[in-house]
């Protein structure tokens, strides 16, 4: 579960201040699938980002699942991102040097899973994404949607609570957009918890819960 | 998590070709070029101080430059053994002449001496012997001939008995000395006589007179010593004058030439150290091009959920791999270039010394490390966001 409280975050550039995050308060319960829109520049990402632990807001609480996650130090925050977040960028974030195979496989190498183990459950979300005959390309050798499905699969081959995608379909011209999102209903139905971020309306009436941000503020819509 | 941060290592060395060898290439050049100059200069100083030592470091070397009108005789050089710290004496003068046997005809130089020369000189024979002091007593005319003398006028070594003519004069020969080995490789194509003392005055008509003469001390403590004997019994000898005369220790000469040594060996090796550096800063270049992906690349392993520890140390090893792997490389390269230089160069004998192949080790591995590690330490040390945000 998630939820966030009053949470701020302001970037000073030079004498402009930006208010990325604005009191924003969010509830989230486990098996839930959200959506978050807004226009550009609006704080979607940065809300991502503080939701996915990768940033820390400047005030406000942010609870998951019961953990005061400002208390904790740099390693614990990547060894709750590695074991309860999944993410999926919009612009896919894959180590170009490694093969499809080998990217999906990084989280569980840092879980310190055996090698056994870590092939069974590479193939088990290789096959998720339908992308098993791909396994060896790298990234730089697929679609966009391939690489994608491949973001996908290093996502969940970890089994988290939470996956986290921010605009996953924003790069993908609409027909892989269409397959990428039957993957997150899919992933739904087998009860994981899905926020994904977007700007486009169609999309973001697939979820089942719609959330509005405008110039850092959280409306539930 | 070790092994797997080392096979972490690996696959990003392999996968980085082109950075993992322009890596090596920087180690390589610098390491080569460290070794391979001190290894050259350690074979000169090698070579040099062989040749000295060769010559022996308890011997003094004495000459007269102006005898005052009254010169040296050579029992007044014999005397000087009786000095408690004198060994031996030998005196000696040289000269040039043209030796013959049968057809053949070669110029040769002559050394005119007594028995103990042999000692001093510390020779070696191949066949007869030396000179006695019998000999110069009694100026006979005998010779003994270095081992080219003796090949070049009779063909051969087994020659004592038979005559040789020195500028018309009839020498028997009484001997034949072994060839020194050199050092250096390329052993002296002189010929050389060696005759009584007196035998050489009679030929060239020079007289008796010592100019120049050997000293030797009981052992290496007491040179001291007999230098301060020896110069003081030249200094009232000759009016008081200490420039009336030259004495020579070995030792002195071992010393200024291996100062000399030294300071090449500081100066190439400064200039080596310097390439080694350059390679390094190649190195650091490689590197700092590298830093962006190299930061998104551990913005992505954060996010996921790397630990700072297990990113740094998979950078560390592989930095570590790639140092140690261009070091060895260029190590066997060195090895293999000073044995092509010795083979191929006869008067230089290079040789490698562990000293200057650790501290090339050291410096580069240490610049390798340091310089590749720097970037990923500075990236882990970002908020993830930041990293993956990283753009130059
Ligand atoms: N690192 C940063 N430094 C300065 N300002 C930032 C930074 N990150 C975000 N911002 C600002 O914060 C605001 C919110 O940015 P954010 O990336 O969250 O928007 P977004 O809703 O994801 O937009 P988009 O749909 O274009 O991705 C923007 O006005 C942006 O300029
Ligand atoms: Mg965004």
């Amino acid at each position: 579960m998630i939820e966030l409280n009053n949470l701020c975050k302001t970037y000073e550039i030079g004498d402009d201040t930006v208010r990325a995050l604005d009191h924003a308060s969010l509830c989230i319960e486990d098996g839930e699938f959200v959506s978050i829109i807004g226009p550009s520049g609006s704080g979607k990402s940065t809300l991502m980002n503080v939701i996915g632990c990768l940033d820390v807001a400047d005030e406000g609480t942010y609870l998951l699942d019961g953990m005061p996650i400002e208390e904790f130090s740099d390693d614990e925050l990547a060894r709750i991102r590695n074991e309860k977040i999944g993410f999926v960028f919009q612009n896919f974030n894959l180590l170009s040097k490694l093969s499809a195979q080998e990217n999906i496989e990084l989280p569980l190498v840092y879980q310190q899973i055996p090698k056994q183990e870590r092939k069974r459950r590479v193939d088990e979300a290789l096959d998720r994404v339908a992308l098993r005959k791909r396994k060896n390309h790298r990234p730089m050798e697929l679609s966009g949607g391939q690489q994608q499905r491949v973001a996908i699969a290093r996502a969940l081959v970890t089994k988290p609570s939470l996956i986290l995608a921010d605009e996953p379909t924003g790069n993908l011209d609409s027909k892989t957009g269409d397959e990428i999102m039957t993957l997150f209903h899919e992933l739904h139905d087998q009860g994981n918890t899905i926020v994904l971020i977007t700007h486009d309306e169609k999309v973001a009436d697939q979820a089942e819960r719609k959330i509005r941000i405008l110039d850092g503020k959280v409306f539930d819509a | 998590m070790v092994f797997q941060s080392v096979k972490m290592a690996m696959d990003s060395i392999m996968s980085n070709k082109m950075r993992s060898f322009l890596t090596m290439l920087g180690m390589i050049i610098g390491v080569m070029s460290l070794v391979v100059l001190v290894s050259i200069v350690n074979g000169a100083t090698k070579s040099v101080t062989d040749s000295i030592a060769n010559i022996g470091t308890n011997m003094l070397s004495v000459s007269i430059m102006d005898d005052k009108d009254a010169p040296l005789s050579m029992d007044e050089v014999e005397e000087l053994t009786e000095y408690e710290s004198v060994k031996n004496t030998a005196s000696f003068s040289t000269g040039n002449a043209t030796a013959k046997h049968e057809r053949n005809s070669e110029s040769i130089t002559l050394y005119g001496t007594t028995g103990s020369y042999y000692e001093i000189k510390g020779l070696s024979l191949l066949n007869g012997r030396f000179l006695k002091n019998a000999d110069v007593d009694s100026s006979t005319f005998v010779a003994v001939l270095n081992q080219t003398a003796a090949e070049e006028l009779f063909g051969q070594t087994h020659i004592v008995g038979e005559t040789v003519s020195l500028n018309g004069y009839h020498f028997t020969v009484i001997g034949v000395l072994e060839e020194e080995e050199s050092t250096t490789g390329n052993s002296s194509e002189r010929l050389e006589a060696y005759i009584p003392f007196t035998a050489l005055s009679k030929i060239s008509g020079s007289g008796r007179n010592v100019s120049s003469f050997y000293v030797t001390s009981a052992d290496e403590d007491s040179m001291d010593a007999v230098e301060n004997e020896i110069t003081k019994f030249l200094y009232l000898r000759f009016s008081y004058d200490s420039d009336a005369f030259s004495v020579t220790n070995s030792s002195t000469i071992m010393e200024t030439m291996s100062s000399v040594n030294d300071t090449m060996k500081w100066m190439l090796g400064g200039i080596a150290a310097i390439s080694l550096l350059v390679g390094g800063i190649g190195i650091m270049n490689i590197m700092l091009v590298s830093v962006t992906e190299i930061t998104r690349e551990i913005g992505i392993r954060k996010a996921i959920g790397a630990r700072k520890k297990t990113i740094l140390l998979q950078f560390l090893i592989e930095a570590l791999l790639v140092s140690i792997i261009g070091c060895l490389i260029g190590i066997v390269l060195s090895a293999l270039t000073v044995f092509g230089v010795n083979s191929l160069i006869d008067s230089v004998s290079a040789s490698m010394s562990l000293d200057v192949v650790l501290v090339a080790i050291g410096f580069s591995v240490f610049i390798g490390t340091v310089f590749g590690i720097y970037p990923a330490y500075k990236a882990a040390d970002k908020p993830p966001i930041e990293a993956l945000r990283y753009m130059r």
